[in-house]
């Protein structure tokens, strides 16, 4: 027979809760051991010996700071991170907005390709870009240019996907009202649509920007040495080859990084959406990746 | 942006009535969204140009290069493919070869196949057992901390997956902290070496590595149900456990569908989840065996196959998934 806790509709759901509780342990703590090893003072990346910057700069051959490959990675990914955003978020705006307001066979046939760019496994794009640098484009090198190239066709789905729903939301009412007070297009495009466009534009700008700097596959293929080998094909490189917590560290470099653009976007983007009725920032981040 | 058309400003802004609209475009959200009809008919298609260019030369042109390497030639003196730009010329040898391999009397590439399967369908399976819970708890019981909830939900998509298996290389190494652990509870003898080439952890480590990818669009849907909806369920007597059957778990089915595809299509082009976890040949996947393919010298063509094989698997999948979202956006718009 249930027990009268048990017949209680309004019951809190305790199992619920104990099951989410533990959930987001084993999904975070592993990191969390991770990064806390980054400081250890000694080699080991499993017994505490004290705590130490040495991984990042005291050591001067192995920290991240010391050892040239480490450092070079580091700045490599942050390099293409960069670059990277800089042009796939533009390309990606201007896209979502044309494809929103081009209505036709041809716009569908473009939606199309852009979302099977969204879904094809990472693993496929990258041996196509491969084979198409090598092969078809050999005026491209392969190296950070072959780099950006690949992140951009990977990534352009991020803003104009985003972007996309943004506008749909928006509807065009904001930039005929516009354009009936005189506005020509280009006007109520610059004055009206960009500026409610601007959270969605930022929001896929940190995206893009932090899934770069975690991004494995296309940019190992498309390196030409070991000076175009971004963070993680250090990790990948390193982590069943003795490392030492340098490693650790670099991972820990990176998980600050994405975490800081991320921390910043969700300021700006509260900021921008700012008096938008029930809004809150996060989940609206969230229901946007 | 280079591209952005330049328009004068004088012809649209004259005084007077509206040009009424020429055409009526059928369909309510079509006409609304062009009536006015103040734009030249190039303008949008304008935005859009740059983009598709750039996905029409840098995604459709390298696909079509590696399916013109998996029936081309290999060059003898360099070991490099040639590709084979014609279909009537495309030389299916290599192709065939490896379905020999896969389905013939020499079918040593089978296991790698099947193990995918077994591998991608289990852990999934698990995602979405992991997944739906947390996400139903966040999204109906969360109360004010939903945002922090949702915060640590989102998070290890902020910290790279390279970062996440290392972190759990690290764990399970022999001289991890989860063989400590347990060998002080005397649950084990002595450290035992989980990575190995072991199918178990080869899958939590796929579950552990895709599950939030599960976790947020099956949070999105349940968070979109109506309370009132589930409240009526139990205003007219069902269960908990009947307003769950009867109510959210229809109204979370495409939600859950979604999640399976977008978590399954990854894991099928995943190698480095087996290589850092694994390293074994016992366990690798039909992503390993691109990746080394492609690794190697002179394997170029079986690489390609093997991509062309999984564009095919997968070509089903990756359609529905373009479809219902392509609906969705449809029905948001309207």
């Amino acid at each position: 027979m249930p027990g009268p806790w048990l017949r209680n509709p309004w019951r809190k759901p305790r199992f619920l809760e104990a099951f989410t509780l533990l959930y987001l342990a084993w999904s975070l703590l592993p990191v969390a051991m991770a990064a806390l090893f980054s400081f250890n003072a000694g080699r080991s990346r499993s017994s505490w010996q004290g705590f130490s910057l040495r991984w990042y700069w005291q050591d001067p051959a192995l920290s991240v700071w010391h050892d040239p490959e480490l450092h070079r990675a580091l700045f490599h990914s942050l390099r293409l991170a960069l670059v990277t955003t800089l042009v796939a978020v533009p390309l990606g705006v201007a896209f979502a907005i044309g494809v929103d307001r081009w209505r036709g066979r041809l716009a569908k046939g473009a939606s199309f390709q852009m979302l099977l760019s969204f879904v094809v496994p990472e693993l496929v794009l990258g041996v196509a870009l491969l084979f198409g640098v090598t092969s078809l484009f050999r005026f491209i090198p392969l190296g950070i240019g072959a780099q950006v190239l690949g992140l951009v066709t990977y990534q352009l789905s991020y803003p104009a996907v985003i972007v996309r729903a943004r506008l749909l939301s928006i509807g065009p009412e904001y930039e005929e009202a516009a354009m009936d007070l005189g506005a020509s297009p280009s006007r109520a495009l610059g004055r009206v649509l960009l500026p409610l466009l601007w959270p969605a534009v930022f929001a896929s700008a940190v995206i893009v920007f932090a899934d770069v700097i975690d991004d494995f596959v296309i940019v190992r293929y498309l390196s030409s040495d070991v000076a175009t080998e971004p963070m993680s094909v250090k990790i990948y490189a390193g982590a069943r080859a003795a490392p030492t917590p340098a490693l650790n560290a670099l991972a820990t470099i990176m998980l600050v990084s994405s975490l800081v653009a991320v921390a910043l976007g969700v300021l700006v983007y509260r900021r921008l959406t700012r008096g938008e009725r029930g809004s809150s920032a996060i989940s609206d981040f969230a229901s946007q990746l | 942006m280079a591209t952005l058309p330049a328009r004068p400003d004088s012809t649209d802004v004259e005084a007077g009535p509206p040009p009424a609209p020429k055409k009526r475009r059928r369909g309510g959200r079509a006409a609304r969204a062009t009536s006015g009809a103040r734009y030249p008919r190039w303008y949008w298609p304008a935005f859009a140009a740059p983009g598709i260019i750039w996905l029409a030369v840098l995604f459709v042109i390298p696909l079509y290069v590696v399916i013109a390497i998996a029936f081309g030639t290999i060059d003898p003196l360099f070991r490099t493919p040639v590709p084979t730009w014609n279909p009537v010329w495309w030389d299916t040898t290599a192709l065939r070869t490896l379905l020999g391999h896969i389905f013939g009397s020499d079918a040593y590439l089978a296991p790698a196949f099947i193990r995918t399967f077994a591998y991608v369908i289990l852990a999934s399976a698990l995602c979405l057992l992991v997944a739906y819970p947390v996400a139903y708890f966040v999204a109906r019981y969360a109360g004010r901390r939903k945002v922090f909830y949702l915060l640590l939900l989102v998070a290890p998509f902020w910290i790279s997956y390279m970062m996440r298996m290392l972190a759990w290389v690290n764990l399970l190494s022999t001289d991890g902290l989860l063989n400590r652990a347990l060998v002080d509870a005397r649950l084990i003898g002595g450290p035992v070496n989980w990575l190995d080439g072991r199918a178990s952890t080869v899958v939590l480590g796929l579950t552990y590595g895709y599950v939030p990818y599960m976790a947020l669009p099956l949070f999105a849907a349940l968070d979109r149900i109506d309370p009132n909806l589930l409240e009526a369920s139990r205003d007219l007597g069902a269960s908990r456990a009947r307003t769950f059957w009867r109510v959210t778990l229809p109204m979370s089915r495409q939600a859950i569908l979604a999640g399976l595809v977008i978590t399954a299509l990854p894991m099928f082009g995943d190698y480095f989840t087996n290589d850092l976890l694994s390293g074994s040949p016992g366990t690798s996947m039909v992503g390993n065996l691109i990746n080394d393919a492609v690794s190697s010298p002179g394997q170029a063509i079986t690489g390609a196959v093997l991509v062309v094989l999984l564009m095919v698997i997968l070509l089903i999948p990756m359609l529905w998934y373009v479809r219902a979202t392509a609906r969705a956006d449809g029905e948001a718009g309207r």
